[in-house]
């Protein structure tokens, strides 16, 4: 199936709200899914015999700036069987205050990869997985306060009492 | 933010009187590099193996948001250092194929990118293999294993200038052309060495302690390591024929023949370690058959000439349209990717991230021992063949 075909295939399932292209021009055009129906679409691409999407190579968080405040999930799948590879997309706002994260649902229940990437997301991103099993830091101390790979993120000027130049 | 319990609490709070909670440091010969292992072990078998990483992370990805393309090569080199043509390799395409420019890159410069990552893919696997060997206790592969390595490190630092993080492939092209006379050197080396691969496989392949430890030991079925993501080797001794050489085609690999070796479980199950164990020693010999032919095109048809600069297709300024790419290449250890979000206004790209395949392949390691002996544990975690510098970037 080509990508068109699965756009429609996942169209004919989902509605025209829930699914809709970005760069459809560009080398790897990408499928922009409402976040809300994101577990759904995925179980379907991965289940369907046509699209066989077995494989999770990716799951990127990426943050869009101060300006724009919005939080992405970029998924990139590919399908064993039949050799093809699919790019997801799903977009939330969020006004960056302390004291919520923005918060996506959880595809670790359809491949078990997105277990320790969604933690990686987490961790550097501060973005929220509700229904993940084990959300907690990975690669920084347990105890990191920030999310550095946020644009607006100020490095701490100490960590436990020592300064950090 | 938490409502429920996490796993890990779960697990380490509800520990029975006869379980123990063991750690298998940071710093510990067996892991590989610095990986924390937190095992809860009823007496020596383990019932859960929760690993903790991070010990090596150097912020690879908030580091490619303030350098140009061509200069964040040398930081891609540092993340799987025992392969880093290959890191460069991948990295590069991806840029070559974001600007359009993949097709215009000279064959020979195309050859040599793949003599040098063959080699080092030689060089990585000689190590895993080394390794795994003193894991299991057995001393005498490990330096032969080095001995061989350090031919081909001596050959990389002629061509490069350095022995382990080479930076040696350019967007657009190569640092320097080959040395004059790295051709026949490269021809005696796999002479030398075939016999030498002869001998590893005598000491170690067939040996009954050997597959005594590491046969029918951490089965991974094959829809578990494609659910957790493994590829590579991981993949490939689970049975499945998939070499991202052969799927995608990318360089100059279609013109390239070799085989795939796959796991078949010969001494115990199909997806135990010892069968990870024999595709990498066959991946060697595969590799030097690839080594083979291209040194034999590099020497008649795509000689060199005075008039050949390998910086000649270097872009001035490194600008891709404004768009999303991700690329996949084979890497030693599985499937290395890279994904970049280009804003098409300047050379720093607003995100790059970086795929590792160690790290895929890690995560399956709770999952493939649960109920062993802890020297089994080693055993599994030496098959996966991990590297802290990708694990962590």
């Amino acid at each position: 199936m080509n990508f068109n075909e699965i756009k429609d295939l996942l169209t004919d399932k989902f509605g025209q709200t829930a699914i809709s292209v970005i760069e459809p021009m560009g080398l790897q055009p990408a499928l922009l899914i409402d976040p809300d129906f994101i577990v759904q679409v995925c179980e379907e691409l991965r289940d369907n015999n046509k699209t066989w999407f077995d494989f999770l190579s990716c799951l990127s968080g990426v943050d869009h700036g101060p300006e724009k405040n919005k939080f992405e999930i970029v998924y990139h799948l590919a399908s064993i069987p039949h050799k093809q590879q699919l790019v997801l997309k799903t977009i939330k706002d969020h006004a960056r205050n302390s004291d919520t994260l923005p918060s996506f649902l959880t595809v670790s229940g359809v491949w078990r990869t997105a277990e320790w990437h969604e933690r990686e997301a987490f961790d550097l991103f501060g973005i929220y997985f509700e229904g993940h099993p084990d959300l907690r830091r990975i690669l920084l101390p347990d105890d990191w306060e920030g999310y550095p790979l946020r644009k607006d993120y100020q490095a701490a000027e100490e960590y436990k009492g020592i300064k950090i130049n | 933010m938490q409502v429920n319990k996490t796993r890990y609490a779960q697990l380490t709070e509800g520990l029975k009187p006869e379980e123990m909670l063991i750690n298998m440091g940071p710093q510990h010969p067996s892991t590989h590099g610095v990986l924390r292992l937190e095992l809860i072990t009823d007496g020596e078998i383990v019932k859960e193996v929760i690993p903790h990483m991070g010990y090596l992370h150097r912020c690879f990805e908030k580091h490619c948001e303030s350098l140009t393309y061509q200069q964040i090569i040398p930081f891609v080199d540092r993340m799987d250092y025992l392969a880093s043509m290959n890191n460069d390799h991948a990295f590069v395409m991806g840029v070559e194929r974001m600007m359009g420019i993949d097709k215009d890159i000279p064959k020979r410069v195309e050859y040599i990118r793949v003599l040098v990552c063959e080699l080092n893919r030689i060089s990585s696997h000689l190590i895993a293999i080394g390794i795994y060997g003193i894991d299991i206790g057995a001393f005498t592969p490990f330096l032969w294993c080095f001995r061989d390595r350090e031919h081909i490190m001596n050959m990389l630092e002629w061509a490069s200038g350095s022995r382990m993080l080479y930076n040696y492939i350019w967007v657009g092209g190569l640092f320097y052309d080959l040395p004059v006379g790295f051709e026949e050197r490269c021809a005696e080396f796999i002479a030398y060495f075939k016999p030498k691969l002869i001998e590893l496989n005598q000491l170690l392949t067939g040996n009954q302690i050997f597959i005594g430890r590491t046969a029918g030991i951490g089965v991974l079925p094959l829809d578990v390591a494609i659910n957790y993501g493994c590829s590579g080797p991981m993949l490939r001794g689970s049975g499945l024929k998939w070499d991202l050489r052969r799927v995608d085609e990318y360089s100059v690999y279609p013109e390239l023949e070799f085989d795939i070796p796959v796991g078949r479980g010969e001494m115990g199950k199909t997806g135990d370690c010892w069968d990870r164990y024999k595709i990498r020693t066959d991946e060697i010999a595969e590799s030097i058959r690839i080594i083979e032919q291209c040194l034999e095109r590099l020497q008649k048809e795509l000689k060199r000439s005075p008039e050949f600069d390998p910086r000649a297709k270097l872009p001035k300024k490194i600008i891709p349209k404004e768009q999303d790419f991700y690329i996949r290449a084979e890497n030693p250890k599985g499937e290395l990717g890279y994904y970049f979000i280009c804003d098409g206004k300047t050379e720093i790209p607003r995100r790059v991230k970086a795929r590792a395949p160690s790290f895929n392949n890690l995560s399956v390691l709770p999952e493939i021992s649960r109920g062993v002996l802890i020297a089994d544990l080693v055993a599994i975690l030496g098959s996966i063949d991990i590297v802290l510098g990708e694990v962590d970037r």
